[in-house]
Parts: structure tokens; C-alpha cells; sequence
């Protein structure tokens, strides 16, 4: 990676961190466990970069860990977006009489 | 790649770039759709969708060559996320949001060895650094969470364990850590560096989380909710894949803002959460007994007292949480409401093991989420309610935070249960709370104590409150 891609990347991640905050604070209290359930869920787009090891087929230790990864990620992935879909269903207005 | 072409475009590379840039601006809107109750499910489909096209597109990825050990990884994955996102009960969110952390930092830290391993000669000082940042990253974030998924789940101690010149320790293995770092990028051969940092990143997780007790336990998996994530931009660096580094950041930032959230809410400073020294309140020493009679009083009492009421709040803590009493209280809230009483719930940021913790168990009980007030909201209206009824809740409903320099959670912003005309606390024993403390609430002269199983309690106030109708 040359000088200049890096810093290209780190304008998205500053400009990233900039638009998550703004967009973060502005979720209230009561919404903060499906939050972290849902960041953790997006945080699973990690398994991108696993995928990439698992299917380069470099050879079989790098492989293995490229697999493992890419259970552990998309458990994330699955079980995260299955639970917030679970909790954000529960929340209810008082229903008008 | 030449079947790919098109006009000298490399279709198949081309298609798997734009893909990942759709589902980066889709991940951020659809988090901007949790900014309200009403939004956040379509929020989260948006997500859904960004991650299906994040993961199809990179199946593109002219990198990729097998798909077999892919497929394994994925049916793994699914057959264990599914019943783990189905069927985990609502109490155990913060064990579920602990462990699911450790799934990430692991994911995180095996594809930095797999990077290190297959290209560490090739890498340029830029990518060994971003590398090096992920496994650490990684590790502290995968036996960081373990520690505490285990303290949560009773199988390790949930008290501190501390011992004179943590600190300095915890500070000397981290700057250890990123010498080992520094010297890696120069020297990306030296595999003995590369190991001693994996080795430093998961004894830097253990030692993090292994001072933290219960009460402090929401801003640890705030901060390690943060590091999951800075760990994820930092695999983004390290592959050039920068989708990762979006939600990497939106992940990192977000558990950075609750981790400060919760801090402001204990009262701590921000020096605090940086390096994490929790737990040290237990050392001071606890505040003098409170001089006072505890009146106690029989479920039938309570019922009494509720009977007359107009207004009522419900402060719900921990205890609640324990206990599964969120289900008896709604249905004691209920039958108020039907004698007339208006019924509101008072939440204090930290009740419970993590953010928003008695929100989704109340929701979880169908409690409307407009009966639901944050703290700043419905604080003044205490000296106007009837009755308090404090569940399973301890320190923050304390006054010596407000009236008492000198006590260890002093500055820390209460409930203002004392101010209502009546209180009646319902709680196990007369045990002193995580911080230790005693809490002058339980002998004010308009407190009524009710020890016991708080479900078991509220079920015979509810049916007490039915019967004298």
C-alpha cells in the first residue's frame, strides 16, 4: 500500500467516524442494547475480509483460519440482525382505546 | 480476467468495488433509522441488505479462487447464529453482547495472523502497521470480552480482583505492546515479534477486564463494543477493503459515545474510561451507617399505599432484571392504571449490566416505550408523584450522591425517589449495593421496605390491590 492510498483511507475512516457520530448521538436512551446488537451486527462486516482469506486458497493452515473467522463472523452476522430484529419488534406504543 | 472484460473495464472487479461503496452509504442510513423507535426496524432491513451486498459483492473479488472452505465457514456460522439470535431469553443480552464481541475480535485477530503469515514480507510499512493494530486490536477485544462474558455468566468471580501497581502493569504491557509494534513494521521477518504481540494483546484483555466488578460492567462492553470495531477499520486498512473501515467506525464511534454516556452517568471522568480504571471506588471507604429505623412493611401494606395513589413511577434496577420481575410489573402497573392511577417508569442510564438494559426488558413485558422516561425527563416530577416504587434498584436512587461529599458515588446524577410522598423499595435483603454504600433512601420516614423475591412480592401486591377493590 503506497503513502497516498493510506491516507485516502484514512479520509473514509475520519469522515466515517464524523458521520457515525452525528448519526450515534442522535439514537436515545431507549434504543441503546439494540444499538450495540446492531453495531455488533454491522461490526460483523469483518467476514468480508475473512471471506477473502478462506477463499484464496494460499494453502491449508491459512485456509483454516480464514474458515474459522468466517464462522465466527457470521455468527455476528446472523444471530446480530436475527436479535435486534427480535428486540426492535417489541418495542410498542401505548395502543389508543 | 479477460472473459471479464468489457471496453477494457474489468466487469467482475468493477462490479465488486461499486457494490461494497452502495452498501457502506446503506449501513449509515440504515443506522441513522435507530434514531427513532418507529424508523429503526426499516433501519435495520437497509443494514440487512447492505451486508447481503457487501458479502455477494465480494464473492466477485478476483482474490477468491475456492469456495469450499467459505461455505464451511458460513453453514458453521449460521447454525450457530441462528439459535443464538432466536432464542437467547431478553435478561441475558449483556452475556449474549459480550460473548457475540469475543466472535468478533476473534474473527478480527485470525485474519491479521492469516495477512501476516501468507504476505508479511510483501507488506509495506503502512499495511504491516494497520496488520499489527488489528491483531492487537483484536486479541484485547476476543479474551477482553471472554472475561467478561464469564463474569456475567457467575463462572469467573464478578468481584474486582485487583492488586497494588495494576495500573502501571496494565500501562507498562501496552506500551510494550506498541514498541513490539513499531519494531515489526521495521523488521516485518522477525516472526518472534509478530507472536509476543498476539501473546500481549490477549494477557492485555484478560488484565483490562479482570478488575472490573459488576457496576461497572456497562461501560466495559461499551469500551470493548468500541475496540470490536476499531479492530474491524483496522482489518479494513490492512486488506484495502474500506466498507470496513465505514462500519468499523460507525461501531467504534458508537460504542466510544455509550462508553462516555455510561461514564457521565457513574459520575466518572474521561481519563477513567481511556484507560479503564474501574473498579477502584471499592477501595474508598464505605460512609458511616445511616442512623434510622427501616420500616418494613407486608405486601398487603404496599397495596394499601397504592390503592390511594394518583401518581406513580416505577424505578426499575438490576434487581429486576435478576429477579425476572419485569412481567410482574407491568401487570401490578396495569391494575393501577385501571383504578386511575397514572403509571410512568423512571430509567436511570445505568441500571442494569449495559446500556438500555430495562428498556428491552420492559418492552420485552409489553410496557409502551412512551410510559418510559430518561432520567433528565422525569426528575423533577418526583415531589409531585404519590408513590415510588423502586425494584431491585440500589445506587442510583441513593441520596448520598446528591446530599453527601465524601461518599464514593458523590456527583454521580440520582433518581429523585426520596422527594415523592411515598416509597416503597422492594428488595432482597438489606445488603448494600455494587458500590458498597449504604443508602440512606431505606430509612427515610417515607419508605416502606418490602424484602423479598421481587417477582414473588409484586404478584402479592397485585393481587392485594385486586382484592380490596
Amino acid at each position: 500500500m503506497e503513502c497516498q492510498n493510506f491516507v485516502i483511507l484514512l479520509y473514509i475512516f475520519a469522515l466515517a467516524v464524523f458521520a457515525g457520530y452525528h448519526v450515534v448521538s442522535k439514537v436515545p436512551q431507549l434504543l441503546h442494547t439494540p444499538l450495540m446488537a446492531f453495531t455488533n451486527a454491522i461490526s460483523g462486516i469483518s467476514l468480508v475480509a475473512s471471506l477473502i482469506i478462506a477463499g484464496e486458497g494460499r494453502n491449508t493452515a491459512s485456509s483454516i483460519l480464514g474458515a474459522v473467522a468466517v464462522a465466527a463472523a457470521s455468527i455476528n452476522v446472523v444471530g446480530g440482525f436475527l436479535i435486534t430484529d427480535r428486540m426492535l419488534k417489541m418495542f410498542k406504543k401505548k395502543e389508543k382505546v | 480476467m479477460g472473459v471479464y472484460d468489457l471496453f477494457g473495464v474489468d466487469v467482475r472487479q468493477t462490479g465488486y468495488l461499486f457494490t461494497l461503496l452502495i452498501a457502506s452509504v446503506l449501513f449509515l442510513i440504515g443506522l441513522r433509522g435507530l434514531s427513532r423507535a418507529e424508523t429503526s426496524r426499516r433501519g435495520l432491513s437497509l443494514a440487512g441488505l447492505a451486508m447481503l451486498l457487501a458479502v455477494v459483492g465480494t464473492l466477485l473479488n478476483k482474490r477468491i479462487v475456492t469456495y469450499e472452505w467459505i461455505v464451511g465457514g458460513l453453514v458453521v456460522g449460521t447454525v450457530i447464529g441462528v439459535p443464538m439470535g432466536r432464542w437467547i431469553p431478553m435478561t441475558k443480552m449483556p452475556e449474549r453482547i459480550a460473548l457475540s464481541h469475543a466472535f468478533g475480535g476473534l474473527a478480527v485477530a485470525l485474519v491479521g495472523v492469516a495477512e501476516y503469515f501468507n504476505h508479511g514480507l510483501e507488506l509495506s510499512a503502512f499495511d504491516l502497521g494497520a496488520v499489527g493494530f488489528e491483531v492487537l486490536l483484536g486479541t484485547i477485544t476476543f479474551t477482553g470480552s471472554l472475561m467478561a462474558f464469564g463474569k456475567l455468566m457467575g463462572i469467573l468471580p464478578g468481584r474486582p480482583q485487583t492488586f497494588p501497581g495494576q495500573n502501571a502493569l496494565n500501562l507498562a504491557v501496552l506500551a510494550i505492546a506498541l514498541c513490539l509494534l513499531a519494531m515489526l513494521v521495521a523488521r516485518p521477518d522477525q516472526r518472534v515479534l509478530f507472536n509476543t504481540l498476539v501473546a500481549l494483546g490477549l494477557l492485555l484483555g484478560v488484565l483490562m477486564v479482570v478488575r472490573i466488578g459488576g457496576a461497572d460492567m456497562p461501560v466495559v462492553i461499551c469500551l470493548l463494543n468500541s475496540y470490536a470495531g476499531l479492530a474491524a477499520a483496522a482489518t479494513g486498512f490492512a486488506v484495502n477493503v474500506p466498507v470496513l473501515i465505514v462500519c468499523g467506525a460507525l461501531d467504534g464511534g458508537s460504542g466510544f459515545i455509550l462508553a462516555l454516556h455510561m461514564s457521565k452517568a457513574m459520575n466518572r471522568s474521561f481519563r477513567n474510561v481511556i484507560f479503564g480504571a474501574f473498579g477502584a471506588r471499592t477501595h474508598l471507604k464505605q460512609a458511616e451507617k445511616h442512623a434510622g429505623v427501616v420500616r418494613e412493611g407486608t405486601p398487603e401494606d404496599a397495596a394499601e399505599l397504592l390503592k390511594l395513589a394518583n401518581s406513580v413511577i416505577v424505578v426499575p434496577g438490576y434487581g429486576m432484571a435478576v429477579a425476572q420481575a419485569q412481567h410482574a410489573v407491568r401487570d401490578l402497573a396495569e391494575l393501577l392504571e385501571k383504578t386511575g392511577a397514572a403509571v410512568r417508569y423512571a430509567i436511570h442510564p445505568v441500571a442494569g449490566r449495559m446500556p438500555g438494559h430495562m428498556n428491552v426488558l420492559l418492552a420485552e413485558a409489553n410496557v409502551p416505550y412512551d410510559q418510559l422516561y430518561e432520567l433528565d425527563l422525569i426528575n423533577d416530577d418526583f415531589p409531585r408523584t404519590d408513590v415510588s416504587i423502586v425494584v431491585g434498584a440500589n445506587d442510583v436512587v441513593n441520596p448520598a450522591a446528591r446530599d453527601t461529599p465524601g461518599s464514593p458515588i458523590y456527583g454521580m446524577p440520582i433518581l429523585n425517589v426520596d422527594q415523592s410522598k411515598a416509597v416503597i423499595v422492594l428488595k432482597r435483603s438489606m445488603n448494600p449495593g455494587f458500590a458498597g454504600v449504604e443508602n440512606g433512601l431505606f430509612v427515610k420516614p417515607n419508605t416502606m421496605m418490602v424484602f423479598g423475591d421481587a417477582k414473588k412480592t409484586l404478584a402479592q401486591i397485585s393481587a392485594a390491590v385486586k382484592q380490596e377493590r
